[in-house]
């Protein structure tokens, strides 16, 4: 067993895809109520850490744990199957593209794992998808289908969803990387919201301002390693690595 | 019964004169439906309504019967009115009719979706409509459509084996008659499966490669 | 044209359209059972099972109805399947056309973005969950146009089993043909009931898709 004493804890992750090494012996521990931004060029790795944590892309080697379990247990498949679905209710996951599901309306979209996962009433889910979609701002669309709302909205309900589970851990894959810029704000509004009630969340980002502004800290990764990590303030204003200087003065020079 | 495929190799020979029929007649009606699908193809897309109706018609009709019914009415349908024809001939115009309304549906696709710039473009250094259509349009649509034809092409060698019924002695025929000789038909049904199925590999390997070539040489 | 032998002979025409529709629905209805279940394997976890079910669609889309008909109703007495020649017609056309439809699944139910199964697991779906509520229900709405093609193949199809003397519109056209020698007349008569349950089955397809839409 581990001398667990970090909420989220990463141990010497490795990544490859036949000889191209995609993460190479990363660690990360994360607190509980912690945020942190995962920042990048693409092709970094970053997002194949984030979806390691809920093991949707699996580990060639190293340990993931939450909360005193190991997620990426080696075990027979059935009983793998029953522990990564059980792992996998705890962890909400909220994606570049959405990932709604197009045949559920918004309130169906957040009420279905409930009703089917934790045996809720149609009642009970019913309620808590107003709860959720409220909270997201999204309670006047709640019977529409996803195909007749904005970029915005859809992720706004797509965060509804993963929060009907209750998650301790929430983890966003450049979640406004695929909105238009107008529409970005209203979703890092709820996303701030939800800092601001201490969810535990890891963020994969493009967006530095943001990062800036809500994260505890900051992991600047590249090419499959973590190159710089610290507080905001240090890695945005004076990071120690010539990499990370590089990175941040051609991504904000482009952003500007 | 049993099964005894030791009686096949004595009827190789009819099974194999057969299968050179079947590859004739599905080369031939193959031919046919391809230029019959261009030209089905440009009375439906430029002709007046006059011409073009009764065309619609017989498309509609070829797309909404089976087969097996129209190679009935062409085989007896000729002799009812004077033409008399051996069988595989009326069988080689049923497949080839047939299948040259359902290329006629991809080639009027392939028609429309070429450009319309490149019939202005043809137009405006003076070719004529049906110049600019020959030399231009049709070759262009003709290279779009030749992977959706390679499909009807082996659904055509498949349905090849209709035309037995009309008394063709291709390569269904011939097992039938290697089955009259020794009564063994589940061996001589499942040598013709075999053959019929080793051409059609061969036409998916065929088309497999110009669909290959047709992506490089864009 | 003949229209008097047209009046006598066209009951038997309806009989036999009647004999037509009842080997479409169950051919139709053993095709589709087939297509579920070589779409299932095809898309297996289990490689023995992608392989049996690849074997499956390869060889009864690459020979002709016609032969695994006669295989079926004259070769199966061999290895001991007797079967009557309606029985060997549902159960040979079945099964050819269960090959067409099982590619017809497979198509639909991997044309789903694969973030649907991904998000539907990150809630904590497992596979079988994710694809009963999440992936099939929209590949369901994929399936209705093309299984359509799929159905209007398989009614013209069913002409084949005239070769085996199934009493079906198309050897009732082929018979009268032969004792009338009018066939223009029968080609008609048949003709006109195929089209009209084509073009019935297309116009049921067609308003079954409308009705799936995602509205």
């Amino acid at each position: 067993m581990s001398d667990q004493d970090h909420f989220v804890e990463i141990r010497y992750a490795q990544k490859s895809y036949g000889s191209l090494e995609v993460l190479k012996d990363i660690s990360l521990n994360v607190e509980r109520g912690q945020i942190v931004a995962i920042i990048g060029p693409s092709g970094s790795g970053k997002s194949t850490l984030l979806r390691a944590i809920n093991d949707l892309d699996p580990l060639t080697g190293g340990e993931v744990w939450l909360d005193g379990v190991q997620v990426n247990k080696s075990l027979p498949h059935r009983q793998y199957e029953k522990h990564i679905n059980e792992m996998r209710q705890h962890v909400g996951m909220v994606f570049q593209h959405f990932n709604l599901f197009p045949h559920m309306t918004a309130r169906e979209n957040v009420t279905m794992a409930p009703m089917l996962l934790k045996r809720l009433s149609k009642a009970e889910a019913d309620k808590l998808a107003e709860e959720q979609l409220d909270k997201v701002g999204m309670l006047d669309r709640i019977d529409y289908y996803p195909s007749r709302l904005s970029g915005g909205q859809k992720q706004r309900v797509a965060i509804a969803r993963a929060l009907a589970m209750e998650p301790k851990l929430m983890l966003f894959d450049e979640a406004t990387s695929a909105l238009d810029p107008e529409l970005v704000d209203e979703v890092n509004l709820v996303m701030k919201k939800l800092a601001e009630e201490h969810m535990t969340m890891i963020i994969v980002t493009h967006e530095m301002d943001f990062a800036a502004s809500v994260c505890d800290r900051v992991l600047f990764m590249d090419q499959g390693v973590v190159v710089e990590e610290g507080p905001p303030s240090v890695v945005f204003k004076n990071p120690t690595k010539e990499r990370t200087r590089e990175f941040l003065r051609k991504h904000l020079a482009g952003a500007a | 019964m049993g099964l005894d495929f030791t009686v096949v190799p004595g009827h190789l020979d009819i099974i194999l004169l057969g299968c050179a029929w079947t590859i004739g007649i599905a080369l031939a009606a193959a031919l046919l439906s391809f230029f019959g699908g261009i030209i089905f193809a440009v009375i439906a897309l430029y002709t007046p309504w006059i011409i073009r109706q009764p065309f619609r018609l017989i498309e509609w009709v070829f797309m909404g019967t089976p087969l097996l019914l129209q190679l009935f009415l062409i085989y007896f349908g000729l002799v009812q009115i004077g033409i008399d024809l051996p069988a595989f001939v009326a069988g080689i115009i049923g497949l080839g009719l047939h299948f040259a309304v359902y290329n006629s549906e991809l080639i009027q696709t392939a028609i429309l979706s070429v450009d319309k710039g490149q019939m202005e473009a043809a137009r405006t250094v003076g070719l004529s409509r049906g110049q600019a259509l020959r030399k231009v349009v049709i070759p262009q649509a003709v290279r779009d459509v030749i992977p959706p034809i390679g499909n009807n092409m082996i659904a055509l060698l498949k349905d090849s084996a209709l035309v037995s019924v009309i008394g063709v002695s291709e390569l269904t025929l011939s097992a039938q008659r290697a089955i009259g000789a020794t009564y063994r038909p589940f061996e001589f049904y499942l040598v013709a499966a075999m053959f019929y199925y080793a051409i059609n590999l061969c036409m998916e390997w065929v088309q497999r490669r110009i669909e290959r070539r047709i992506s490089i040489s864009r | 044209m003949d229209i008097d032998l047209m009046m006598r002979v066209y009951p038997f025409f309806l009989t036999a359209a009647w004999t037509t529709i009842q080997l479409s629905v169950l051919t139709a209805l053993l095709g589709l059972s087939m297509g579920a279940l070589g779409a299932s394997a095809r898309l297996s976890r289990f490689a023995l099972l992608r392989f049996v079910g690849a074997a499956y669609v390869s060889l009864f889309r690459g020979t002709p109805a016609l032969i695994q008909l006669f295989i079926l109703y004259f070769g199966g007495p061999q290895i001991g399947i007797q079967l009557d020649a309606f029985e060997a017609g549902v159960i040979g056309l079945g099964i050819n056309a269960g090959a067409y439809m099982t590619e017809t699944i497979r198509g639909a139910i991997i044309s789903i973005d694969k973030g649907q199964r991904e998000a539907a697991r990150t809630l904590g779906l497992s596979q079988w969950q994710a694809t009963y509520k999440i992936v099939l229900p929209q590949a369901a709405r994929l399936m209705v146009r093309p299984l359509g093609v799929n159905l209007n193949m398989l009614i013209k199809a069913t002409a084949l089993v005239a070769a085996i003397s199934v009493v079906e519109l198309t050897y009732t056209a082929q018979r009268y043909i032969g004792s009338t020698y009018k066939p223009f007349e029968m080609f008609l008569l048949a003709g006109v009931l195929y089209m009209i349950i084509i073009y019935a089955t297309g116009r049921a397809v067609a308003w079954l898709d409308r009705r799936v839409q995602i509205t």
